[in-house]
């Protein structure tokens, strides 16, 4: 086994291995979707997020088009800065409102976007005002139960 | 240190485990030039002093000078550079198996050495033709048989023309004719390229007729010490049973053992 | 139990433990020495690349076989237990998951580990029984550096191409199955697959699984094969050794890292 067959060998064997690996990376995995594209960034105040985690997805009309970038904690406001990173060729109208919704009855959370109806499009930086926190399990519960109460009363007047 | 000695032991002390000294005050002289065997039994320490002199082991107690260096005061840089003057024959060869002839031979100048390759072929067929086998090149190490592969050690142990070199049983276990082949490239080698060469063996006769001097060691130390005539002539009783070998005398023939009778009726019993 | 007895028995714990703790100390230390002597097996490339034919070109066909074997059987007993939950059509998404966090690096690692584990230890080992490596070290060549960092580093890289071809080959051997076998849709195998896998969160995370098995199983390697005594005997428990400790190493770091990379450290 002579160095130029050696050689030849290692270098199909690393070859195919990278091969492999984006074979990995395109096909089976989301890579295709989303890196190199061009993002801006867009802002959002939440009284609650829920279960929204970094690198969610941003839908509209149930297409994916952001990821959520960053979620911090305003100190002043004492609500939830969540910031998106939206896809440039998706422009928004600067009345969108931002809805914090669930995949399918118990799955992970996603920021969905209605847009609005304002002629001025969101700019890189920009705050989305309109926004509605997530559903929290607890407090829908004990609504429903409250409502339930209520209406006993009532009906038993 | 005298510049015609090469290596200088003096009351060397030294043990692999410090409570049982393998060598015990053992003092060696080497002069330039010269070939000079150190013989004794299996075990006795005779490569334990070669490995000594090689820097292997650092003396316990006592001081060994090689190549005016002294072993102990070196660092790896330094026993580097010291081995670099060195060439060592080990007992079976030790040949790189996954490498051939011609590339075992060409070793340690590629390590060492700048050398273009052309240059490099030139000295291989050199070493090669000097030990008799610049037309087994190209063969692999498990293609050659026991004398073959000795023969090609030698050659790779002399490809940077060392100052000293080491021969660690360099005839266990060859037929007759490889066996009087390296014991003349040892002598001619070593005048041919102005060596000083150190043979540690127990063939005795072989030792007798192709050395300058002789070490006898038994039991860590040194027990006589002679030129070859000397050797021959000596009547110390352990030179005697070794030279002439004799089964019984300072070496006795029975390992320690309680006595016979009592050893018998016990198991009669 | 005498005294005695008891006695012997905890002086022989204590011995082991010791005797353990030391050979971990001198493993490390070994372990600095090979990194920092590295520049040989750098500088003359073909020293590693050697290396990287013979632990990673020759295990291939071990790795694809046994990478399409598995993505097979994954599809195979994958349908038949989402089948129940009506839930087949995520079949993709189980087979690709499986391999790539898990499957892909733990049994390429084991295989990797007892395939070329194995021969690096008998090799170095034989060389030292055979006194090659004191012959080296007697012409002033450093045997770590010539000989163990090219093996070492071999190793290191053939293990995360060996572990990202056999989870290819099992989301190939998934699909044949599942796909050209049984019936799956294959758009919903596919489509799934990639909204569910995620590049940086599975397929990464598994590749830096795949080259810390890779660290792990090469320098138990080398070490073993440094340090075996000069035997027959010796040469084979050390690549007995090397396999045992290696497999051991693998599946305790796959637990370790997959607390840390798959549920954020709240598991330990």
């Amino acid at each position: 086994m002579n160095r130029s067959t050696i050689d030849l060998w290692v270098g199909i064997f690393v070859a195919a291995g990278l091969v492999a690996l984006l074979f990995l990376a395109l096909k089976v995995g989301n890579l295709a979707s989303f890196s190199a594209a061009q993002t801006y960034d867009v802002t959002g105040d939440f009284a609650n997020i829920g279960g929204l985690k970094v690198r969610a997805p941003v839908k509209s009309a149930g297409v994916v088009v952001g990821r959520v970038s960053k979620i911090r904690f305003d100190t002043e406001t004492y609500e939830a800065v969540v910031t998106m990173s939206l896809d440039s060729r998706y422009r928004f109208p600067r009345d969108t409102v931002a809805k914090i919704l669930t995949s399918g009855l118990l799955g992970e959370q996603y920021v969905g976007l209605e847009a609005g109806g304002d002629t001025k499009m969101l700019a890189n930086g920009g705050r989305l005002k309109l926004t509605q926190s997530a559903v929290v399990l607890e407090n829908l519960i004990s609504q429903f139960m409250f409502n339930k109460a209520a209406e006993g009363k009532g009906s038993a007047k | 240190m005298p510049d015609s000695n090469i290596v200088e032991v003096e009351n060397v002390w030294f043990g692999y485990d410090p409570q049982r000294p393998v060598l015990r005050d053992v003092s060696v002289t080497i002069p330039r030039g010269k070939v000079v065997a150190i013989m004794g039994q299996s075990g006795c320490g005779k490569t334990t002093l070669l490995r000594i002199i090689g820097g292997v082991y650092k003396p316990t107690r006592g001081r060994a000078r090689v190549l005016g260096e002294l072993t102990s005061g070196l660092d790896q840089d330094g026993l580097y550079a010291m081995r670099r003057r060195m060439g060592m024959l080990f007992q079976f060869g030790a040949l790189f198996t996954d490498l051939s002839v011609y590339d075992n031979v060409a070793f340690q100048m590629r390590e060492h050495s700048n050398l273009p390759e052309d240059l490099i072929h030139d000295l291989v067929m050199l070493k090669l033709q000097a030990v008799g086998l610049r037309g087994a090149a190209q063969l692999m190490p498990s293609e050659l048989s026991g004398g073959m592969a000795r023969r090609v050690a030698l050659a790779r142990a002399i490809a940077l023309d060392p100052q000293l070199m080491l021969y660690d049983e360099p005839f266990t276990g060859l037929d007759p004719i490889s066996f009087g082949a390296i014991a003349r490239l040892v002598r001619t080698l070593n005048d041919a390229l102005g060596t000083t060469s150190i043979v540690v063996s127990h063939d005795v006769q072989e030792c007798l007729d192709i050395v300058d001097y002789l070490y006898f060691v038994a039991d860590g130390q040194v027990v006589a010490k002679g030129t070859p005539e000397e050797i021959r002539a000596s009547s110390e009783p352990f030179v005697d049973q070794f030279v002439h070998g004799k089964i019984d005398g300072p070496v006795p023939f029975n390992y320690p053992a309680p006595d016979y009778t009592a050893d018998l009726e016990l198991s009669e019993a | 139990m005498t005294i005695q007895a008891m006695r012997g028995f905890f002086e022989r714990l204590g011995n082991r433990v010791t005797s353990g703790v030391w050979q971990l100390g001198f493993a490390a230390r070994f372990f600095a020495y090979m990194v920092l002597h590295s520049g040989t097996a750098l500088r003359r490339f073909s020293l590693t690349i050697r290396e990287i034919y013979f632990s990673g070109v020759l295990s291939l066909i071990i790795i694809l076989v046994s990478g399409l074997f598995v993505g097979m059987v994954l599809g195979l007993q994958g349908y038949h237990t989402l089948e129940r939950y009506g839930s087949s059509e995520a079949l993709g998404v189980l087979v690709a998951l499986s391999l790539v966090r898990e499957l892909g690096p733990v049994v390429a690692g084991l295989l990797f580990a007892s395939r070329a584990g194995s021969a690096i230890t008998a090799e170095i080992g034989l060389m030292k029984a055979t006194e090659q490596i004191s012959a080296m070290e007697m012409m002033a060549v450093d045997p770590i550096a010539r000989v163990v960092a090219p093996r070492f580093w071999g190793g290191v890289i053939s293990m995360p191409v060996l572990a990202a071809l056999f989870s290819a080959m099992g989301i190939f051997g998934g699909y044949l199955v599942g796909v050209k076998m049984i019936g799956v849709d294959n758009g919903a195998f596919w489509s799934q697959m990639q909204a569910a896998v995620d590049v940086r969160e599975d397929i990464l995370n598994g590749v830096i699984k795949s080259v810390v098995f890779g660290i792990a199983v090469s320098w138990i390697a080398v070490f073993e094969g440094y340090d075996a005594a000069p035997t027959a005997e010796g040469v084979s428990r050390a690549t007995t050794r090397t396999v045992v400790t290696s497999s051991l190493a693998i599946l305790a770091l796959d637990f370790l890292l997959t607390a840390l990379m798959f549920t954020g450290g709240t598991a330990t």
